[in-house]
């Protein structure tokens, strides 16, 4: 019925929608979403790949801008500041980053060290000086003593004893150099120049003296308990209280004056020998005109422990993302071959993998250190022994993938159309695969980084040296002494544990990304 | 099926022998020292004489071989204890690293398999996402971070445990006693936490999988419970692919874990590989590659077979 009403209608009422202009596709608003950017979309969503992927980008920038924020030079070791705690100018008046260690101390430890700043108040040698005022020095070492408490001793007898908290730069005090005149006469007139104090009186080398090789003891002592000597030689032992002082034990000239200075051999008046004692924080500064400061503080030799991270950061990053890069090359060329002509070509390769991925990688990268190590070096023997059989996994998956693409009717068509081998390999299959590579690619830096450290820490790859180190050599350095020193073992342990979520956030981001069908799914 | 074993097992054969060959030339090309004792010297020129080497080194590898087979005898550790067969050598390392990692896999694989469990049922609420977050982290540390932070805290700050494991004669002569076994709790301790972060996330992805499956759903049409079918239907599907790597695992835990055996100082083979490594003990060096490579072959195997005795479903040579 419907029909008849229709074909009841006059022709003239029908009229054109259209008759002026010509129409035409309209072009899309906006971009179309390719492969990529859908899989971008998808991973910006992921919340924690994208802060792992800031943290990996702030880490990155640490490692190369490091020697930005410090005056040190990464090759500069200072023996005398070895091991210490951060140690930053700004905040160490508020008692954050002061260098300072709990420690408890014996009366006379405790002496000895309060001593230092005594010292260090007194460039004339006079002897007399206070405990008040060495307690205001800025050289004092001791930032807190407590109350004294009372407890037994190795042998048994009720002893005095304080807690505190010790500057561990500071407390390294003075110490005796050996240099020739044209120094001595530089250090002279620094002195004059600056305002600062960086000669002081040698010490007397006598009975009183426990320790001739320390320049700290310039106080009389009695075995390490500091004493007072009275004219006939007998001792009183110096007890710790309010307006203590001590008896100095400095070298004196005929007329009493403290001798700050000493020939001590050699030849001409260029050449001689003079031994001076120093105070070492105005030496650091002599030398190189600025004061110690340490980020991060310094590590087991000396260095400046923020550059020595940076630059194992650096090592491990550069290292991770090389062995990847070659790994995803290889493994491309070898799996889409593979998995494109199949057959005995595949067999054939298949065994060759086989058998490579069999080979310990322990076994491999300790044999190509011994072997090559002096020849090419640590780090690109380290990279060949990754690159043996780190290309395997990701020449398997583009295998697999060639597998299921390589039947389908596009690649058909295009054959069809004439396209040879080499256009249908990388033009048409393996364009599908670069999403499970690239995700199996991002997961191979953490283990990589992991790896290196390891080989590192247990010394079969040795990578530290004056101009570089990495996290592992770091590790290992500090492994023996960082109960002692926490913030060895802490700091490049935090870094490479931060440094690992961060890469495995961020592939596990990138596969969610590419493989949506995926995600959750773990292994 | 037979075939199949069959032709896995030639191929391993195959495998080992050529790694072997590999790492038998490589080694044996290494500068070799001789140590400074006029008799030892002398001793030491008699062995190498009787092992061909000055003959080329294809000849030495038959000769290596031909003492195996014959007399199971794989050269002699001169540094790490003086004239000892290097068998010996890495025998002793065998019951240290085995306790301690099967001791560690004994706490790991029960706990991180209920964590898994646990988590997969409660998918995507707070306590999920807590074990996972835990979980990724726990994977990313390094072990020998968990090592300094145990060692830290239970021997420096609370004073229970050694730092490190005992010898044997202070440990009073065994592996077994009690004394013993406290002083491995910070390496089996160190050990445990990225196994356990590991099982869990394997069991909860696997489980979340069959969970999600539609005889699951037909399980529950026909009146299970809730618990009844995730006992019955979903685990015991989520476990055909669990069984084999921790079977596999099991395998690969002899060879010890190098970093943490060198921490703790326990005897095993990992300290052994780097000791001899230090030491220049190329035999005792030999042999444990040998024991290394052996492992990891063998546990691929066992994980690529045990599949097909767990679940008949998956048929052979299929990957």
């Amino acid at each position: 019925m419907a029909n008849m009403n229709q074909k009841s209608i006059s022709p003239e009422k029908f009229e054109f929608v259209n008759m002026n202009t010509r129409l035409t596709d309209v072009k899309f608003d906006d971009k179309p979403i390719g492969y990529f950017k859908d899989a971008w979309i998808r991973f910006r969503k992921s919340k924690a790949a994208v802060v792992a992927t800031g943290i990996i980008i702030l880490i990155f920038l640490f490692s190369l801008t490091a020697p930005l924020f410090t005056r040190n030079e990464a090759t500069f070791m200072d023996t005398y500041y070895a091991k210490k705690g951060p140690y930053i100018n700004g905040l160490r008046e508020i008692g954050i980053a002061d260098g300072s260690v709990r420690r408890d101390f014996s009366e006379m430890g405790l002496i000895a060290k309060i001593a230092i700043g005594m010292g260090a108040e007194d460039w004339e040698g006079t002897g007399k000086v206070t405990l008040e005022q060495g307690m205001e020095s800025e050289y004092q070492p001791i930032r807190k003593v407590s109350d004294p408490f009372i407890q037994m001793d190795a042998a048994k007898r009720e002893k005095k004893y304080y807690h505190g908290r010790i500057d561990a730069y500071a407390e390294v005090g003075f110490i005796y150099k050996s240099i020739e005149q044209p120094e001595l006469q530089r250090m002279l007139d620094w002195e004059k120049e600056t305002g600062l104090h960086l000669l002081y009186p040698l010490i007397e080398d006598n009975e009183w003296n426990p320790e001739p090789k320390s320049a700290n003891y310039w106080f009389k002592c009695k075995k390490y308990q500091p004493v007072f000597v009275s004219e006939d030689g007998k001792t009183k032992n110096v007890v710790y209280k309010p307006g203590m002082t001590l008896d100095d034990n400095y070298k004196r000239d005929a007329d009493g004056n403290a001798i700050k200075w000493e020939y001590t051999g050699g030849g001409s008046f260029e050449t001689a020998h003079i031994k001076v004692r120093v105070l070492y924080r105005n030496y650091y500064i002599y030398q190189n005109n600025f004061e110690p400061e340490y980020i991060f503080g310094t590590d087991s030799q000396g260095y400046d422990l923020m550059l020595r991270l940076a630059g194992g950061l650096r090592l491990s990053l550069l290292l991770a993302v090389s062995v990847s890069v070659i790994n995803f090359i290889i493994g491309a060329f070898y799996g889409s071959i593979e998995g494109f002509y199949g057959g005995l070509v595949d067999l054939l390769m298949e065994r060759l993998s086989d058998i490579l991925s069999g080979v310990p990688f322990i076994i491999v990268a300790t044999l190509f250190q011994i072997h090559l190590a002096t020849k090419v070096g640590a780090v690109p023997c380290l990279i060949f022994a990754y690159v043996l059989n780190g290309w395997i996994g990701i020449a398997y998956r583009v295998r697999t993938q060639f597998y299921r693409f390589k039947k389908q009717e596009f690649v058909l068509a295009a054959k069809t159309l004439g396209a040879r081998d080499m256009r249908l390999i990388w033009k048409h299959i393996f364009p599908n695969s670069l999403g499970t590579i690239v995700t199996s690619t991002a997961l191979i830096i953490p283990s990589v980084i992991f790896t290196e450290s390891m080989l590192s820490y247990l010394g079969i790859v040795k990578l530290g040296s004056a101009t570089t180190t990495s996290l592992g050599t770091l590790l290992a350095d500090a492994s023996a002494i960082w109960t002692n020193y926490p913030h060895l073992m802490i700091l490049p342990a935090l870094f490479i544990s931060l440094l690992m979520i961060s890469f495995n956030l961020f592939g596990n981001g990138l596969r969610d990304a590419f493989n949506p069908s995926l995600r959750n799914v773990e292994d | 099926m037979l075939k199949y074993v069959i032709k896995r097992l030639v191929l391993m054969i195959f495998t080992f022998f050529i790694i072997i060959m590999m790492t038998f030339i490589l080694v044996h090309m290494l500068p070799r020292e001789m140590p400074l004792e006029k008799n030892l010297q002398a001793i030491i020129q008699a062995r190498w004489e009787a092992l061909g080497y000055n003959k080329p080194i294809l000849t030495q590898f038959g000769i290596y071989l031909k003492n195996i087979f014959t007399k199971w005898d794989f050269g002699t550790s001169w540094y790490i204890s003086p004239q000892k067969g290097a068998w010996e050598v890495l025998e002793n390392g065998f019951l240290p690293t085995l306790l301690v990692n099967l001791y560690s896999m004994l706490v790991s694989v029960p706990v991180g398999i209920m964590l898994g469990v646990y988590a997969a049922i409660r998918k995507n609420k707070w306590d999920d996402s807590l074990i996972s977050t835990l979980v990724m982290v726990f994977i990313s540390v390094p072990s020998y971070v968990y090592a300094f932070l145990v060692q830290y805290f239970l021997y420096f700050k609370l004073g229970w445990l050694p730092l490190t494991m005992y010898s044997l004669a202070d440990a009073g002569g065994s592996y077994f006693t009690w004394k013993m076994f406290t002083s491995m709790i910070p390496a089996i301790l160190a050990l445990s936490f990225g196994s356990i972060a590991h099982y869990t996330r394997f069991v909860r992805a696997e489980l979340t999988e069959s969970l999600t499956s539609e005889y699951m759903l037909l399980a529950r049409t026909k009146g299970l419970t809730r618990p009844q079918a995730t006992a019955r239907h979903a685990l015991k599907n989520a476990m055909v692919p669990i069984l084999p790597s921790i079977l596999s695992e099991f395998i690969n835990l002899l060879a010890g874990s190098l970093i943490i055996e060198q921490i703790f100082s326990i005897p095993g083979v990992g300290q052994l590989y780097i000791k001899s490594l230090t030491l220049f003990d190329y035999d005792v060096f030999m042999i444990d590659c040998v024991f290394y490579t052996f492992i990891g072959l063998l546990a691929g195997i066992v994980l690529d077979l045990s599949y097909t005795f767990i679940d008949p479903r998956i048929r052979m040579g299929e990957r």
